[in-house]
């Protein structure tokens, strides 16, 4: 009877009061950051040499696409700011890489920096932007921000319309991109070049990000979201807090529009409208929001549904006109159903999911 | 004299927090039975869970020998229970007129319901000079008077009142007080009434019952409720 | 001078059509505290309904009919079958769904009727009428005024004369004093929503015509000018939401004749952020505005 009356570990509240790791820490969050991108990027080394070129170029895009959710579901999930400009921030990182590259390429100033020097560029730009709104943003709460941001999504193609000199109207530009450094011998594929560039920018992305998340400022963005006036009674400048989130998720946009510039060597605004924002609220609804896990997952779900209803249909051997319509509109209305339903049942995502079946294995063994 | 209203063995509660713990209690038609306990002893609760905004985790709820788990809440104000609920629920946006008129839309004798309006109109003459203000230009008096008003417009067989003297000078609560006793004696209207004002309430209540942490504890006659001093300091402090 | 005369007119045709597609916003923001993201993809599927309909029949009318009947169910399906499941734990949630919505509706419709424009055929002559020497408006334009002008006073008739009007705002307003007086609150939330994709729907089928014509994403741009109209107009004043549909109508009619459509867009972005960081409870907000 005793025995089992001393473990009050169990208790809620004993819960509440016992810091969670016990004992001196093992050494500084960015450390523990920093080993596991490595871990992720050696893994990602020896993976890009065992697949083919076009797996490759899949794996790029999706890294393109994680420097980007990582960013917005920080910005969502825990600062609780809904941005549908997102896609409108890639664009301002693409246009500015796809400009800067050209730029260089012209003058025929290149060498290993020029690229990174381009990418950048596309980050400050887009951090420009993102703090421009960010700062409209701050006094915007829920539906407002959202609207507002709707109409950011809608402006990308009125500039490149605009500025027709610069940016080419609708047609885009396309985008002058280094071939890999001879040091890696005279076959090296291309794509595997742009998954190793992209795959660092992500790494980058995340790094950034689940620093961010882990130190006070991530507490302060948690705090803002849950209840305003508590934190700012609790010190916290709420409107810098909110701006400051909504920079990093630009920047991160800005580099994640900027990578995919690369990687598809050219840039239209077509790619950048509001259904591209809708896919990435998708991306970090679906993976889990304010889980950089749920981002990565959510960045895959991207690439891979299209990809896969493509391969479907094209097995189902369908009419080409049917298969024109269903060829970019199938994938959408996946996403859109699918966004819908794990709203509806499971608002947590996958990466909640995921821990609840942990947490059940775990129970049970 | 028939019993209107018998709950039997109620257990609510919020989320796992338990509110109701196995409460009973009658009232008979044609009295008032004033519910009477400190902050969070379940009064208000008790009346939720009657009118079905609560859902109760056991027991029975009989109105007329009817169950009234199994009914809507918005099929009650039919069977002829009036609720007017804590903060008196006044439609703060709507005119004191439409405020009125929504208490007897449901009704399809729609003579008999604007009968019923100028009854109130007349019944509360400050009402009746406001009828074009809205809910939140009225005075404390005056929406107790509004939420009173719209429950009788519906002619209810069974009124449960949440606190109606909260917040009101004693000289308007001794008015509503004396209106109640006065609507039982010429409309054999039920009251079930929630009060921290103990001694408003027992001076024309029945019968009360004391509510302390989620159970009736005391239930008598009101004048023996007054009479007994011991309990008056264990439960209503005065 | 001609020029200007002329762009007000058009921009008070348009405003029209804003202001109907603001009230609709207004109609469901006031009855369930959510902004309808999804209005303008519900509000081309009701188009493209109205538009096969009428080329199948040979009457403008009928398939106008069909715009309204279709809205009707449209609304009511999208508040009992998915809105009303809504957690509400996250604020967030109602427009994420909504977005869901955008997404599905705009993707179904691209599948079966592809994703080129298609023209919409107008009922009326489009060419504007002179009074004076001057073109002033063409009898499109006065059948928008008309039909807009015809919604705006069944509304308010509705929701001040009416038994289910004032069940309606109660319920709103006030939602379970409501049940506790009998009303229905979950039905008149439908209503409220089958309503405003009503008037959503007409919106639709009456501006479609005067832009490029049917497509998928042919209301996304109706959409955030209507939504800034409604901010314009304060999110909870319908009154505010007819008035801000005109202004925006107005300032967008400006904008893209002098300085060029491209920028209407930029110009819509503009005006939001003037009113939301000015004003933010909208032009007619009293002095009742909301601060931490």
């Amino acid at each position: 009877m005793s025995t089992t009356q001393v473990r009050p570990a169990r208790s809620p509240i004993s819960r509440l009061i016992t810091p969670r790791r016990t004992g001196p820490r093992r050494g500084s969050t960015l450390l523990r950051h920093l080993l596991w991108v490595a871990i992720a990027a050696v893994a990602v080394y020896f993976v890009s040499y065992g697949i083919d070129p076009f797996r490759n170029y899949q794996l790029a895009t999706v890294a393109a696409y994680l420097c980007v959710t990582a960013g917005l579901t920080m910005l969502t999930g825990l600062n609780g700011q809904l941005s549908l400009g997102h896609g409108a921030l890639m664009a301002c990182g693409a246009y500015t890489v796809a400009l800067a590259q050209n730029e260089f390429s012209d003058r025929g100033v290149l060498g290993a920096w020029a690229l990174p020097v381009s990418l950048a560029l596309g980050v400050l730009v887009a951090a420009l932007a993102g703090a421009l709104i960010g700062v409209c943003a701050a006094r915007l709460r829920g539906p407002y921000l959202a609207g507002v941001t709707l109409a950011v999504a809608l402006v990308v193609p009125a500039f490149t319309t605009r500025f027709a000199g610069l940016f080419n109207a609708d047609q885009g530009l396309s985008v002058y991109v280094d071939p890999a450094p001879a040091a890696l011998g005279q076959y090296f594929p291309p794509e595997r070049w742009q998954a190793w560039i992209a795959i660092g920018a992500a790494m980058l992305s995340l790094l950034i990000v689940a620093n961010l998340v882990n130190s006070r400022f991530g507490r302060a963005f948690k705090a803002v979201r849950d209840d305003e006036v508590a934190a700012k009674l609790a010190g916290i400048h709420v409107a810098r807090t909110q701006v400051l989130a909504f920079v990093v998720s630009a920047g991160c946009a800005g580099l994640g529009g900027g990578v995919l510039a690369v990687i598809s060597q050219s840039v239209s605004p077509s790619v950048f409208g509001l259904t591209l924002s809708l896919n990435l609220l998708l991306a970090i609804v679906l993976g889990g929001l304010g889980s950089l896990f749920g981002a990565a997952w959510g960045a895959l779900l991207l690439v891979l549904l299209p990809y896969l209803t493509t391969e479907v249909t094209r097995g189902l051997s369908l009419s080409p006109g049917l298969a024109n319509k269903l060829e970019g509109n199938l994938p959408l209305a996946i996403f859109g159903l699918t966004l819908i339903i794990v709203m509806l049942v499971a608002p947590g995502g996958i990466q909640d999911a995921f821990r609840a079946l942990g947490r059940t294995i775990r129970r049970r063994f | 004299m028939t019993d209107v209203l018998v709950v039997d063995k109620l257990n609510a509660g919020y989320g796992a927090v338990p509110v109701l713990r196995d409460v009973d209690l009658t009232v008979p038609a044609g009295t008032i039975t004033a519910v009477l306990g400190a902050n969070g002893a379940g009064k208000t609760t008790l009346l939720r869970t009657i009118t079905g905004l609560v859902r109760p985790t056991g027991g029975r709820i009989l109105f007329s020998g009817a169950d009234l788990r199994a009914v809507k809440v918005e099929q009650l104000v039919r069977r002829g229970i009036a609720h007017v609920p804590e903060g008196r629920g006044v439609v703060a946006e709507l005119t004191v007129d439409e405020n009125l008129r929504l208490g007897g839309l449901w009704r399809k004798d729609k003579a008999d319901a604007k009968k019923a309006t100028a009854e109130v109109y007349e019944l509360f003459e400050p009402l009746a000079r406001r009828r074009a203000h809205l809910g939140h230009q009225l005075s404390g008096g005056e929406r107790q008077m509004l939420a009173l008003g719209r429950a009788l417009v519906a002619r209810p067989t069974l009124l449960l009142l949440d606190e109606p003297s909260l917040g009101l000078a004693p000289k308007v609560t001794a008015q509503i007080m004396a209106l109640l006793k006065q609507l039982r004696d010429t409309t054999g209207l039920t009251v079930l009434l929630v009060e921290q004002n103990v001694r408003g309430a027992l001076s024309i209540a029945d019968r009360g019952v004391v509510m302390s942490l989620g159970r009736i504890v005391m239930s008598a006659d009101a004048d023996q409720l007054l009479a007994d001093d011991g309990l008056r300091h264990a439960y209503l402090g005065f | 001078m001609e020029r200007f005369v002329f762009l007000t007119f058009d921009g008070l045709s348009r405003g029209a059509v804003y202001a109907a597609f603001a009230l609709a916003l207004v109609l469901i923001w006031r009855a369930a505290r959510v902004v309808n993201f999804a209005q303008g993809a519900m509000a081309v599927v009701t188009a493209y309904a109205a538009y096969m309909v009428s080329d199948a029949v040979g009457s403008y009318l009928v398939g106008f009919v069909v715009a309204l009947v279709g809205g009707l169910l449209l609304g009511a399906l999208v508040e009992r079958g998915l809105m009303r499941f809504v957690g509400h734990a996250n604020p967030l949630n109602d427009v994420i769904v909504a977005l869901g919505l955008v997404l599905l509706l705009t993707a179904v419709v691209g599948i079966i009727f592809g994703g080129e424009f298609r023209a919409a055929n107008q009922p009326f002559d489009t060419r504007a009428i002179e009074v004076g020497g001057v073109p002033l408006m063409s009898r499109y334009d006065l059948f928008i005024w008309g039909t807009v002008a015809t919604i705006v006073v069944l509304l308010a008739l509705l929701f001040t004369r009416t038994a289910v009007g004032l069940r309606m705002r109660a319920a709103a307003f006030a939602p379970e004093v409501s049940r506790l007086l009998g009303v229905n609150v979950g039905r008149m939330l439908t209503l409220g929503w089958a309503l405003a994709a009503v008037v959503g729907a007409v919106a639709g089928v009456l501006i479609l015509p005067t832009e490029l014509g049917l497509h998928p994403h042919a209301m996304d741009i109706v959409f955030a000018s209507s939504f800034a109209a409604a901010i314009v107009g304060g999110l909870d004043s319908p009154v505010g939401a007819v008035v801000g549909g005109i202004i925006v109508g107005l300032i967008l009619s400006y904008v893209s004749g002098y300085l060029g459509a491209a920028l209407t867009p930029v110009a819509v972005l503009a005006v939001l952020l003037a009113v939301l960081l000015l004003r933010p409870g909208g032009i007619f907000s009293g002095v009742r505005a909301r601060t931490v």
